[in-house]
Formats: structure tokens, C-alpha cells, sequence
């Protein structure tokens, strides 16, 4: 408990500080998860919403293959990225590994599942009866879909903010395609790992209760938003 | 006049089923045409034709004096409305509700909604959120949000199952103006003879998917039908 204790006014500490190394790697945190959460939210939600409203050939592979990414193990997103950002690797021209690229690309590959996934789920949630009711009102099929949309907001709210808790916390695939190196790859996870090995675990612990604390405020945001949208005024 | 429906040798079959099976029917412009039949007759399937919500699997639907095997234009399909039975409502507020099918098409929404909100006894509900309403309130709703669009045809499947007399008759009486003052086109799905008695001039019955026989309300709904399977299932002899 004490061990706890301490940690926790570590992490005080090391915030307040103004240490610029922690801020550092608390905004590449940020940084690297928010833009692959917001990939996968561009490439994720049009596609959940086409996979729940529309049938074509292959669609029950597609829906089995996002599945089981969904499953994902993070250090096998990770492994599959180093292999095809490596210097021998198809994509090793590009010369993003060990760079914040790679780990965007691997977080990508995690969080991309999750948010088609369950941004599916959320619009095949709203009953068929009420497409074939708006149809019936006269919506286009365009009209329809903003409809459903608008419907199934709070689910797809919880899909963006699922694969962002899968990301933010995942520490094997940005290690092996970041490297965890100082002032260019070292993110909170990363930097949690390498303080352990060295035995430091006070600041070990002060990082995780930063990281703890970033993601409860983060869902704190994410759930006024939804207060707001499941409850707009007017 | 000439018919603004005319189906002929119109099925509708899910696989091997035949669900629906119609040899002839006219629907004139203007008609109050009430469908009765037990559960599983075919009624709902028949809507959902009349709105084009469905294809027949073969035979011919005109509407308008024109076949259509693929879904009208949207111009066409906006002539038709349709209720359904459980009032599929948008989580928006009442008023919001009875405004989407006008903003759909671009139309002022205030006066019409404001109309529709008092004619059906909802203006003090105007801002509730749909999700907090009684079943009754949510089929005014339903029904105002169709009401509103003033359609040429409107289709009604059993819009007052499991309702209060009261809310019976306020949801009849909005029908009934609706169709007097605008000549609106009425196809009610009703369980309630009494109901098909009191709106409708001419009533189908379906009884199994076909179409047993098209006439006049009073005639068929009082045992004079000519029609034994009419009479049995007036009279309530005929046991599904």
C-alpha cells in the first residue's frame, strides 16, 4: 500500500515537476495513439457502417477476418509491421522503423479491428424495421444511412473509445517497431518496461499511475460525450 | 376513374413459401380500402407492396397506369407512406420526429407539425425525447410524422393494436380528416371488424395469402358475403 502510495505522488511529482522528458513522452503518447485512433476511426467506421448495411460476396471472410483481429495479440500486430517495415521487408524503403511511423502503422493494425468490429455491431443493433420505415417516409438511401448513423452514435462512441484503451496501454508492438528510444520512440508503456528492468520501480510505478490517469480522463471526455449526444439540449 | 393501384396475378414468395398471392385487385384513387384477415394472412406483405418496399416475384403492379418491376423514382415512391405497426420512431423529440419526413424533402416543417402536434394532442409532448413516451403517444407520433407529409396514399398496418378507445379514436378521426379533406388514398390493415366497418366503403379479405374477395364494407362484414370463407371468418367459425 505504501509502495502504491508513493508511486502515486511520484507521478504528481514527475508532472508538476515540469520535467520535460516525462511531458515529452506523455505528448508522443498522445501523439502516436491519437493519430492511429484517428486512422482507424476514417478507414473504421465507413467500413463497420457498410459491413452492417450492405451484402456482397465474401462479406461472412471479411466479418471472420475483422474478428479475429480483434483478438489481435499486440505482439503479433507488432511482429508482422517490423517484418514489413525492416530493411529486407517489402515496405524497408521507407525507412519507418523505429520511428513514431511504425508505431502509428502497428497501433493501426491494432485498433482497426476494434473499431469496425464494434462499429458494426452498434449499427446492426438498430432494428432493419426502422431502414425499411424511414424508406417508407421517403429517405434516400443516403438518408437512411445519416439516420442509422445518428442512431447508433453512442455505440460507435464506444467503439472508438475501446480501441483506444487497446492501444494506449499496449506496450509489445510499439517496443519492437519504436525500439523505446529516448526523445524519439519512448511512449509511457515503453518507458514503464525500461524503468522496471533497471529496478526503478517508484518511477516505474509514478509513469503508470501518468498513464492511468491520462486514459481516465480521457473516458471521462469520451463519456460527457456521449451524455451530450444521447442527450442534446433542445 | 381509372385505378391508381391494379395488381394482377401478383405473388410474393420467401423460397418455396407463397406468402402472398393476389389474382386481381384495384385500389381507386381517393378509396378508403380496408384489409382484414387473421395473422400470417398476408396483409402486412400486401403494404409493403402497395410502398414498394417489395417486389412481387411475379405477376404485375401498376400504380399511377404504370408497371413497375423495380422501385419507382423517388418521386413516386414519396406519394406513398407508410405506418407501420410498432411505431419505429428516431431518438429525437416528438416534434423532431413529425418534421423528418418533410425536412427530407426540403419542405417549411413548422406550421404542418405545429397542426399535426394538436390535432393528435401531443403539443404539450412537442419536446419530449420519443424514448420517454406511452405506446399510445409513440403511435400518434408515428402516425403524425406520416400525416404531416399530406401523401397521396396512405398505408396503415393495424395502427391502433393494443390501444385505448381514446387513443383509438383520435388516431381515427386524424385518418379520417386526412382522407376527406386531402382525398388521400387509405389502405388500412385492421384485426378490428368494427374499426373496418366504421372507415372503410370496400374491405379485402385475405385469408392464408390469397386474396379470398374485394366489396362493399357493409356487405361483407355484416355475413351476407357470397363467400363462405368470408362468412366463417366474420362470424369468427374459422379457427387459424
Amino acid at each position: 500500500m505504501d509502495d502504491l502510495l508513493a508511486g502515486l505522488a511520484g507521478a504528481l511529482r514527475l508532472l508538476l515537476s515540469g520535467d520535460a522528458g516525462v511531458w515529452e513522452i506523455v505528448l508522443l503518447t498522445l501523439r502516436v495513439s491519437g493519430t492511429a485512433l484517428l486512422i482507424s476511426a476514417v478507414l473504421g467506421v465507413p467500413a463497420g457502417v457498410v459491413l452492417a448495411l450492405r451484402s456482397f460476396p465474401g462479406q461472412r471472410l471479411v466479418t471472420t477476418v475483422i474478428y479475429t483481429g480483434m483478438g489481435l495479440p499486440p505482439v503479433v500486430a507488432g511482429l508482422v509491421v517490423y517484418l514489413l517495415l525492416s530493411r529486407s521487408g517489402p515496405l524497408g524503403d521507407l525507412g519507418w522503423l523505429f520511428t513514431p511511423r511504425a508505431m502509428v502503422v502497428a497501433q493501426v493494425l491494432i485498433s482497426l479491428p476494434l473499431v469496425v468490429g464494434l462499429t458494426m455491431s452498434a449499427v446492426e443493433g438498430i432494428t432493419p424495421e426502422l431502414r425499411l420505415q424511414l424508406r417508407a417516409l421517403g429517405a434516400t438511401e443516403r438518408q437512411i444511412a445519416q439516420a442509422i448513423l445518428w442512431e447508433a452514435r453512442a455505440g460507435m462512441l464506444v467503439a472508438l473509445v475501446a480501441g483506444f484503451g487497446s492501444i494506449i496501454s499496449e506496450v509489445g508492438a510499439v517496443l519492437l517497431v519504436g525500439g523505446n528510444i529516448e526523445r524519439s520512440t519512448r511512449v509511457l508503456t515503453t518507458a514503464i518496461v525500461l524503468e522496471t528492468r533497471k529496478g526503478a520501480f517508484d518511477q516505474a510505478l509514478a509513469l503508470g499511475f501518468v498513464l492511468v490517469g491520462l486514459t481516465f480522463v480521457l473516458n471521462a471526455l469520451a463519456l460527457r460525450l456521449r451524455g451530450a449526444l444521447l442527450h442534446p439540449a433542445g | 376513374m381509372s385505378a391508381l393501384y391494379e395488381l394482377e396475378q401478383v405473388t410474393v414468395r420467401y423460397g418455396a413459401r407463397t406468402v402472398l398471392a393476389i389474382d386481381a385487385l384495384t385500389i381507386a384513387p381517393g378509396e378508403f380500402l380496408a384489409v382484414v384477415g387473421p395473422s400470417g394472412a398476408g396483409k402486412s406483405t400486401l403494404l409493403r407492396l402497395l410502398c414498394f418496399l417489395e417486389r412481387p416475384t411475379s405477376g404485375i403492379l401498376r400504380y399511377d397506369g404504370q408497371a413497375w418491376h423495380e422501385p419507382p423514382p423517388l418521386d413516386v415512391r414519396r406519394q406513398v407512406t407508410l405506418v407501420f405497426q410498432r411505431p419505429l420512431l428516431l431518438d429525437a423529440t416528438v416534434e423532431q420526429n413529425l418534421a423528418y419526413g418533410l425536412r427530407l424533402r426540403g419542405e417549411p416543417a413548422g406550421e404542418r407539425v405545429a397542426a399535426a402536434l394538436d390535432q393528435l394532442g401531443l403539443t404539450h409532448l412537442a419536446r419530449a425525447r420519443a424514448r420517454t413516451l406511452s405506446g399510445g403517444e409513440l403511435q400518434r407520433v408515428a402516425l403524425g410524422r406520416a400525416l404531416v407529409l399530406r401523401p397521396r396514399v396512405l398505408l396503415l398496418d393495424e395502427p391502433t393494436a393494443n390501444l385505448d378507445p381514446r387513443n383509438v379514436a383520435v388516431i381515427e378521426q386524424a385518418v379520417t380528416a386526412l382522407h376527406r379533406e386531402h382525398g388521400t388514398t387509405v389502405v388500412l390493415v385492421t384485426h378490428h371488424l368494427h374499426q373496418a366497418r366504421r372507415l372503410a366503403a370496400r374491405t379485402a379479405v385475405l385469408l392464408d395469402g390469397q386474396l379470398v374477395e374485394v366489396g362493399p364494407t357493409a356487405t361483407l362484414l355484416s355475413g351476407q358475403s357470397a363467400d363462405w370463407r368470408t362468412r366463417a371468418f366474420v362470424s369468427g367459425e374459422m379457427v387459424y
